[in-house]
């Protein structure tokens, strides 16, 4: 086996084969034991679920997906402007971090039920509690990383009478990239457990059901298959999104950054 | 030919002057001085000294990097506002290599260029002089991890060029470099410095740098940080690695050790 190969079957492979044993495990001890649907679905019931109810469950995660999305969105940009803001000054960010710190470590449930109140439309509220939950690592990551500029590269900027501006697009923004997109990855995960967790609050019915509403339907009627085969999404779309970051982080940095770089060694 | 250099910088115009500078931290440690210093036109200086003895802090504050505590520098016998005129440039060239990890070696050679707002063809034009003068034509496209640690210091050095510097400061520049590419590096160092009539204040604490480099050897002692010894280096340019092995370069190295000596045992019995 050549070392390329024995590299791709550790990062393919390996994970497959432990996703389809689980699986199989999964099948057999559910028929085995002969255990009712309504605890325990096999899945090839979840699997089956999910097509038959597809209508319902793709529509859910659509508008999980909007939350999601504007959500990250929102996180990003208040985010990144909060951080330039941040290291602008000393003061500014010692006087506001400590409340960065306080909307982080308040758990969303305890605050969403007052935004829902607050902000009337629904989409929007669940957007504004997701974006709360999404928000802390960009704005901790990006701040590092726009103050973590190699010393010696800033005397060159200072003794080119570089401006301030200069000294920001060429030096600070892209030694902050690798923290950034560091920030991302956390941030998008973040943002779809923000907007599941502020739609159970919610509970919202109708048209703008989201995912997590079909679980909390499904769960009061006992429809258990359902219930798995709406995580499963939930799940899938974590993932994906996790994966899109990778590959935006990749695009962004694999040319120079140490994280990025494929070494031929 | 080198008596002609070395006699007549004594009449050449004074680049660097420093009169009674010193350097005391906020905790009351005197890190310098008070120095007097006078680098005239066309010279290679060299501050060599043990470690703690103000080397790098004396050329940072000719950098303008540290402010003196009290004394006075000049440039071009004005003040630091004027630096930056044409004939009055000045760059400095770090112990790292300090490039930008995220830009290709044009880039990072350009940046000088581009912080002053020059159009990218005429910058580009002077990237490539730059680049030649340091052998890495070619490499334009690489990122500075492509590069060796020698190869990386040419880019700084390139960096610093590409300005048309009249005044180069360099502190310890080849200080990680293994011997080898060192001495390469010394050897083409000194072949710029002829043919772009340079003057060079050039940090070190290898003797052997300094006596094949410099036109002059400024020997500094520790606590407080003073100069010691000036110690002119009597030998044409421009010099090979032939200068190394004569025994006029053994002579100076006698001298040197000698003094580096004695400025280690003075800083000892301060302690």
């Amino acid at each position: 086996m050549t070392p390329a190969g024995n590299e791709r079957l550790l990062k393919w492979v390996a994970p497959l084969a432990v996703g389809i044993l689980a699986l199989l495990a999964w099948h057999v001890l559910v028929k085995a034991f002969d255990v009712p649907k309504f605890l325990v679905p096999s899945p090839d019931l979840v699997l089956e679920t999910l097509i038959a109810d597809r209508e319902l469950l793709f529509g859910s995660l659509l508008v999980t997906l909007k939350i999601t999305f504007g959500a990250f969105f929102m996180a990003v940009i208040i985010g990144t402007v909060v951080a330039f803001l941040f290291v602008q000054s000393r003061w500014v960010e010692r006087s506001f971090f400590p409340y960065a710190v306080l909307l982080q470590v308040t758990p969303i449930v305890a605050i969403a039920p007052l935004i829902i109140i607050w902000v009337r439309n629904t989409t929007a509220a669940l957007i504004v509690c997701a974006t709360i939950v999404a928000l802390f690592p960009i704005v901790s990551n990006t701040t590092l990383g726009l103050r973590s500029v190699n010393p010696g590269l800033l005397n060159l900027f200072r003794m080119n009478k570089a401006t301030r501006w200069q000294t920001l697009t060429q030096l600070r923004i892209p030694s902050a990239a690798p923290y950034f997109f560091g920030g991302l990855r956390i941030s998008s995960g973040l943002a779809l457990i923000g907007a599941v967790v502020a739609e159970f609050v919610a509970g919202t019915g109708g048209t703008g059901a989201g995912l997590a509403y079909q679980i909390l339907q499904a769960g009061y009627q006992i429809n258990i298959p359902r219930l798995f085969a709406a995580l499963l999404l939930i799940t899938v779309t974590g993932v994906l999104l996790f994966l899109l970051m990778v590959f935006l982080s990749k695009l962004a940095l694999s040319s120079w950054h140490e994280s990025e770089v494929v070494h031929e060694s | 030919m080198s008596a002609v250099v070395a006699a007549s910088a004594g009449s050449r115009e004074p680049v660097v002057e420093i009169r009674a500078a010193d350097k005391v931290f906020a905790n009351g440690t005197r890190a310098l001085g008070p120095v007097d210093l006078t680098v005239r036109d066309g010279e290679f200086v060299t501050l060599l000294g043990p470690s703690g003895c103000g080397k790098s802090t004396l050329l940072n504050m000719i950098a303008n990097l540290i402010a003196p505590s009290s004394g006075q520098l000049a440039w071009w016998r004005k003040g630091f506002d004027d630096v930056g005129e044409p004939g009055r440039k000045l760059v400095m060239v770090f112990q790292d290599a300090t490039l930008m990890p995220w830009a290709r070696v044009q880039r990072n050679v350009r940046l000088p260029l581009d912080l002053a707002r020059m159009s990218r063809t005429e910058g580009d034009a002077r990237v490539a002089d730059a680049l030649e003068l340091v052998g890495l034509t070619g490499f334009e496209a690489s990122y500075p991890r492509q590069l060796s640690g020698g190869m990386q210091m040419r880019v700084s050095i390139a960096r610093a060029l590409v300005t048309e510097p009249n005044l180069l400061l360099m502190d310890e520049p080849f200080g990680a470099l293994d011997e080898i590419t060192r001495t390469k590096l010394d050897a083409d160092l000194i072949r710029l410095w002829w043919r772009k009539k340079l003057t060079v204040v050039f940090v070190t604490h290898s003797i052997y740098e300094a006596i094949f480099l410099s036109t002059r050897v400024v020997v500094m002692a520790a606590r407080p940080g003073r100069v010691l010894e000036d110690v002119v280096i009597d030998e044409p340019h421009p010099r090979t690695d032939d200068f190394r092995v004569t025994q006029k370069f053994a002579g100076y190295a006698k001298v040197l050790s000698e003094l580096l000596a004695e400025a280690s045992a003075k800083g000892a019995t301060d302690l």
